[in-house]
């Protein structure tokens, strides 16, 4: 009765462990107060960290959300503007906005900008602009959850993943690249392009040059697509700087060029400024061909007109930008850092992160058996035992397991400290207990040792008291 | 026959989608909004310009959301608590906001004058009717399955149920034999037509109150297309965006009527599209509904609705405006009469001029019939007389042909997005236009 977007019920993804996690904390979810054994939410790539710069700036301006401008009212203008280029004074304010938060090293020009309800209506509506259904497109693994529904599902393409190992700290290799288009190309799945969350989720880190270059020439050489998911590039908080796929080819004389007509950046402003609920995303591109499909694409999606005049205003006050820019990044480097300590002094280690809002955590150490499996039961664990919601590597399709995805930015900073004692005092626990077993390991082994020459009946009627 | 995809080459590196020219731009419905555009009408600017009357706006009533606002800022700031911003800045979730889902189902039912019940529940959120149809479209049917839709359709329906989702419409005939109502065997018609091609059918899909002929579909008609589709087992998509605009609240029965007086007996083929862009005079808000009868499409849906979500800021905004039952009571009925008035002084107008229109009761525009000064009873003719209304009476209004109508000479014209003294600008052109043709034939 219902189409195979229905009966084909996991692409959009909605039943794999990211999901599931989440359920949990909406069943138990921590209160200092109400519900202090409750469950943490560490699962959840928010900003919450700068709102009061944001509502300070609200109270200062009235008339941003009074369809107001200069005192005059301007609400029939906005309750009637649906057009599908966007409010033009949001489209400005907003190209001046991805140039300060790129250190103003490239610009950006307001026609090739397209405005859709956020970025993942954005990644899918490129998508659907690039790729006929069952081609594919290269994603480097560890990659967002989100993928597998907003770049497959409707558009009935295919990811095939670019692995990425921690034996050089999860960077993308030219050789990685090649093995994933010839992956697809034996599965005869032609290769549209490559999509690249720069700064990257879920490990926290920006693209270094050499990778971008790396990048650019491949898709120079296989005559694909770069898309670059920038949706993170307000939340680098230290070096190096961020550097975004446009100024290299800017750096590399490539702007106007076949190439560059292959390149299309995704923007947000659902991580930077943490408004996630108000669906502000954009596709933009040199590519006139891609930037008029989808702006006709993006009338499935269009901003909220309100939402664009509240973001003009906002986004054109530049002593608002500055501002807010710096003391976002400068808090966030504070709660990373928190974050990282606190794991450190678990013995637990991070991928070294300049970006983001969580780190990409190391405890390969605490897994029983180096498997997905494994991850699996030590993720149940820290979700039941631990009582903190984080996302398993293998949800973000990582190869190694025993990698988690920890965010540090939605919660207070005393609800973190408070969480890292919980992982302080599980990893205690687990090390006690790993050494009473490797004890009662040992007193075994020695056991079987004096015991070797006794005939095996002996054993069978033999129960050792520690052993549960 | 189905309505043709016109394929194209695709370009280097672009996908088949992007280069198809299904979005439908290029028809000459939108070449009309170009001559607007280049020399808009302007009472004191510009007064010889071109009117528009291609555009299904509702701007009589915005008054009354403005006085609405005045009186409720904390609607708009949030009562200005950096918790109440910060929590709706934040919201994503897309079941949407509770209160605001509420606010919507209860809307609906006081727009069908309490004569249905809905449950918030079922209520999907989603950026715009646009977005709602196409969503359906995706769930319902497959790529090369076919919906049948009656003509004169909404333009926008070739590109919104069509392009992105590769289904095809197969158009049910009407005609003016008896007010372009759906008649049985137009629909067994349709149906077979699509049989014959190997197109699976997987649902009709209805505008109630029609657009472009803003009539309401009568009860009757409405339990002959339900028996239709139980019968064969097929879906049914009633877009019911101009439900709140019918003149007479009485006139306009909404297939949830006809589901709940028959105890929602095989309801869960059933799906409603609703919005506040025609009924409120907002669509820049986009804000629309998919409400579905069928458990597993509400749950779809709303998964599907995370690339269309409506911003948190505007549902925050219209929950409060929605649940103050005082206002949506006087907005509606009110509403309702200015549009009323509207429609009786723009068919009046052209009664005057010696045109007829077919009767209306509903929506934000009426069907022109222009056939009896064709030239010759084709879509040529009418495209040349369309032509003429645009450059020389500087008209901007829609030909029937690009509605996909199967009898040439009929019009959309709007007439509730300009003051009522531009729309006796427009008549009085109307008027002198037609006089003249008179003495040509």
């Amino acid at each position: 009765m219902l189409s195979t977007k229905v009966t084909d019920c996991n692409a959009h993804g909605q039943d794999s462990s990211y999901f599931l996690g989440w359920e949990e904390y909406e069943k138990n979810p921590y209160d200092e107060i109400d519900n202090p054994n409750g469950i943490v939410q560490m699962g959840l790539a928010e900003n919450q960290l700068s709102f009061d710069i944001l509502q300070s700036w609200l109270d200062n301006n009235p008339d941003a959300t009074a369809f107001k401008k200069n005192g005059q009212s301007i609400f029939k203008e906005l309750a009637l503007f649906q057009d599908y280029h966007g409010l033009p004074a949001f489209k400005n304010a907003l190209v001046k906005f991805m140039s300060e938060i790129r250190g103003n090293t490239v610009t950006f020009d307001p026609n090739n900008l397209v405005l859709t309800a956020g970025a993942t209506s954005a990644n899918e509506t490129l998508m659907f602009c690039i790729a006929n259904p069952g081609d594919a497109i290269l994603v480097p693994t560890p990659y967002y959850p989100g993928f597998d529904r907003d770049l497959r599902w409707r558009t009935g393409a295919e990811i095939v993943p670019i692995h990425c190992s921690s034996s050089n700290s999860f960077r993308i290799t030219k050789s990685a690249l090649e093995d994933a288009y010839q992956q697809a190309q034996k599965h005869d799945l032609k290769v549209k392009g490559i999509l690249v969350t720069n700064p990257s989720n879920p490990l926290g880190t920006s693209l270094n040059l050499h990778e971008l270059d790396v990048l650019v020439n491949f898709i120079s050489t296989k005559n694909i697509h770069l898309i670059s998911d920038e949706v993170y590039s307000g939340t680098v908080f230290s070096s190096p700087n961020f550097t975004s796929v446009m100024e290299v080819l800017k750096n590399r004389n490539l702007v106007n060029t076949e190439v560059s007509k292959r390149v299309h950046i995704i923007c947000s402003l659902s991580k930077d400024l943490g408004l996630p609920g108000f669906r502000i995303g954009t596709i933009y591109s040199e590519n006139g061909d891609i930037i008029s499909a989808a702006t006709k694409m993006s009338s499935f999606g269009l901003i909220s007109s309100q939402t664009q005049y509240l973001l003009s205003e906002m986004l054109a006050d530049k002593k608002f930008t500055k501002t807010y820019l710096s003391e976002n990044r400068r808090r966030l480097k504070h709660r990373q850092e928190t974050l990282v300590k606190g794991l450190q002094k678990a013995g637990i280690r991070c991928l070294k992160g300049n970006a983001g809002l969580f780190c990409w955590v190391d405890m390969r150490h605490l897994l029983c058996s180096k498997t997905f499996q494994g991850e699996m039961e030590l993720w149940k664990k820290i979700v039941y035992d631990v009582r903190l919601n984080i996302s398993p590597g293998s949800s973000c399709h990582c190869c190694e397991p025993g990698w988690f995805r920890v965010c540090f930015a939605n919660m207070s900073e005393k609800t973190l400290v408070f969480a890292m004692q919980r992982v302080k005092s599980f990893v205690e626990s687990m090390t006690k207990k790993n050494s009473n077993q490797s004890r009662q390991e040992q007193i075994r082994l020695n056991h079987a040792r004096r015991t070797k020459s006794l005939p095996k009946w002996v054993f069978s009627l033999s129960t050792h008291p520690l052993e549960v | 026959m189905a309505i043709e995809i016109v394929q194209v080459q695709p370009s280097v590196g672009l996908s088949k989608m992007a280069v198809s020219q299904t979005h439908g731009e290029d028809s000459p419905y939108f070449a009309g909004w170009k001559a607007y555009d280049e020399n808009p009408y302007h009472e004191t600017n510009n007064p010889s310009g071109v009117i528009q009357m291609g555009l299904a706006e509702n701007q009589v009533s915005f008054d009354m959301l403005e006085e609405y606002l005045e009186t409720n800022l904390e609607s708009t700031n949030w009562g200005q608590k950096v918790s109440g911003f910060r929590e709706n800045a934040l919201f994503q979730d897309y079941h949407g906001l509770l209160s605001f889902r509420k606010a919507m189902a209860s809307f609906m039912e006081q727009v069908r004058g309490g004569k249905a019940k809905f449950n918030p529940d079922r209520v999907v959120l989603t950026a715009g009717a646009t977005a709602a149809n196409e969503l359906l479209t995706f769930i319902l049917a497959d790529p090369g399955d076919a919906l049948l839709v009656p003509t004169p359709y909404y333009p926008g329906f070739d590109r919104d149920l069509r392009w992105r989702t590769g289904v095809q419409i197969v158009p049910i005939h009407c005609d003016s034999s008896n007010g372009f109502q759906i008649t049985p065997e137009a629909l067994e018609a349709a149906y077979d037509h699509a049989t014959k091609m190997n197109i699976k059918v997987r649902g009709v899909l209805i505008t109630n109150p029609s657009n472009p002929l803003g009539a309401t579909v009568q009860r009757k008609v409405l339990e002959e297309i339900l028996e239709f589709v139980t019968r064969k087992n097929i879906h049914l998509v009633s877009d019911e965006i101009y439900s709140g605009s019918a003149f007479c609240a009485d006139e306009f029965v909404s297939i949830a009527e006809v589901l709940e007086s028959r105890k929602y007996k095989d309801s869960e083929r059933c799906h409603i599209v609703y919005s506040l862009s025609k009924d409120l005079g907002l669509p820049g808000f986009r804000v629309g509904t998919v409400y579905s009868y069928n458990d597993q499409v509400v749950t779809t849906a709303r998964r599907m609705s995370s690339f269309t979500l409506i911003s948190s800021q505007t549902q925050f905004l219209l929950a409060s405006m929605l649940s103050d039952t005082d206002f949506t009571q006087k907005y509606i009925k009110i509403n309702r009469e200015r549009l009323k008035k509207r429609y009786e002084m723009i068919v009046n107008g052209l009664k005057k001029a010696g045109i007829e229109c077919l009767k209306g009761n509903a929506g934000l525009f009426c069907w022109m019939n222009l056939s009896p000064y064709l030239e010759e009873p084709t879509i040529k003719s009418e495209l040349a007389i369309w032509n003429t209304i645009m450059h020389e009476v500087r008209l901007n209004i829609s030909p029937g042909s690009s509605c996909h109508c199967s009898e040439p000479g009929w019009f959309r014209v709007c007439f509730a997005n300009m003051s009522e003294e531009t729309l006796e600008v427009a008549l009085s052109r109307i008027h002198a236009f037609i006089k003249e043709r008179k003495q040509v034939l």
